[in-house]
């Protein structure tokens, strides 16, 4: 993967609102941004209603997401453009999927809903109706995905990434700051996890920074691009950002997120947990 | 979000959940203005630490309001919109700090 083909610029998704075989879709954090005004033609996807089992503390399994996207219009040959607020968390959260139920075409918005309306382009309010299809998911793809077991064996041994604030990393908070910080569970970060919080990533309109200076980012955080990879954060959509950016913009060829990611570690009983900014030792 | 319309918020504050704990949270709030006092809502308002690393970001409501959960400190705010940007730095205590951002 590369820029090329899992990013596209604001200006291209202009000129290709209402194009044939490509579908708009907004996930947000806030889930009610799409009824304020949406990019034309494009529908949503509820990243907690649409992509999160009901009962388990998992994500859609493959029947559920086949279901999913045949019921909201989407078939296997489109080209699924995602974007989103929050500088596209939870859109390169909703990529990630995509690629894990091994989707053909599917592209980030660069800047996402930020540099649209800095920009002033049209949104509207009216929801567009697509005709349903019958949508094929591949196995989840689990060269993506680490689960806790293995995030544990990578201490000290593969790269582990912690992509939350400095202050999250740290312990000196437990949430981003636009959320409560109200939690049960433990502040901190996996010992040996070096902290490159996703934001390094993004320029200030959320468009991707160039990849020569994505490169010198992680080079300076210490990442030794000759080992496996896990990026994590609180609940898996920061690290979404910084899996697209390693994965399909750099191109390194193991990378994971870890979607338990803080909140799941940070409760675990038995795991080392390291304190502070550095990031402490195996 | 479920916000309390009614509960008797300072008038530059968007308004808290009932279930912040103001003896525990440290909570920014304020709201932006363009050069002629005019609120300006949909600006993206960044919260950045004392060492200017990215800590959060929220779209002001419709009266131009913003609100972060933070910690006692330094910090700057940064807000972007189609009337142009600007920033301003608070230092925040326990409790609610209130600040405006001036852009244009």
């Amino acid at each position: 993967m590369s820029r090329d083909t899992a990013l596209v610029s604001a200006d291209w998704a202009e000129k290709n609102l209402g194009a044939p075989g490509v579908v708009f879709v907004e996930v947000d954090e806030d889930t009610s941004a799409y009824e304020g005004g949406h990019l034309p033609g494009a529908i949503k996807l509820d990243w907690k209603t649409d992509l999160q089992d009901p009962i388990r503390r998992d994500f859609v399994n493959k029947e559920q997401f086949e279901a999913l996207l045949s019921a909201r219009g989407i078939g296997n040959d489109d080209t699924v453009v995602l974007y989103g607020g929050n500088n596209n968390w939870f859109a390169a959260y909703a990529y990630w999927y995509f690629k894990l139920y091994g989707h053909g075409d599917v592209k980030l918005l660069d800047g996402g809903r930020k540099k649209w309306e800095l920009d002033a382009r049209p949104l509207v309010k009216d929801v567009a109706a697509r005709e349903q299809t019958t949508y094929t998911a591949q196995e989840p793809d689990t060269a993506i995905r680490a689960f806790r077991d293995e995030v544990v064996k990578a201490i000290g041994t593969k790269n582990l990434v912690d992509v939350r604030s400095p202050d999250e990393y740290a312990g000196r908070l437990l949430a981003p700051a636009h959320l409560p910080q109200e939690q049960a569970q433990r502040g901190g970060h996996i010992p040996t996890a070096v902290s490159v919080p996703w934001s390094k990533a993004a320029n200030e309109d959320g468009t991707f920074k160039s990849d020569d200076e994505l490169r010198a980012i992680y080079a300076a955080a210490g990442l030794d691009d000759s080992k496996e990879t896990i990026a994590y954060c609180r609940i898996g959509e920061r690290s979404s950002h910084t899996w697209f950016v390693l994965k399909e913009l750099l191109g390194h060829s193991s990378v994971k997120n870890y979607d338990g990611s803080w909140t799941e570690y940070g409760s675990l009983v038995g795991v080392p947990v390291a304190l502070g900014d550095e990031p402490g030792k195996a | 979000m479920t916000v309390d319309q009614s509960c008797a918020a300072p008038d530059q504050a968007a308004p808290l959940p009932a279930s912040v704990d103001l003896e525990k949270e440290t909570v920014i709030t304020g709201i932006v203005t363009a050069t002629d006092g005019a609120v300006v809502g949909g600006a993206y308002v960044r919260l950045l630490d004392a060492t200017g690393e990215f800590a959060a970001e929220v779209v002001t409501s419709p009266a131009g309001q913003f609100r972060f959960f933070a910690a006692p400190g330094t910090w700057t705010l940064r807000a972007l919109s189609r009337h142009g940007n600007g920033d301003t730095t608070v230092t925040a205590v326990r409790g609610v700090t209130e600040t405006g951002v001036r852009v244009g």
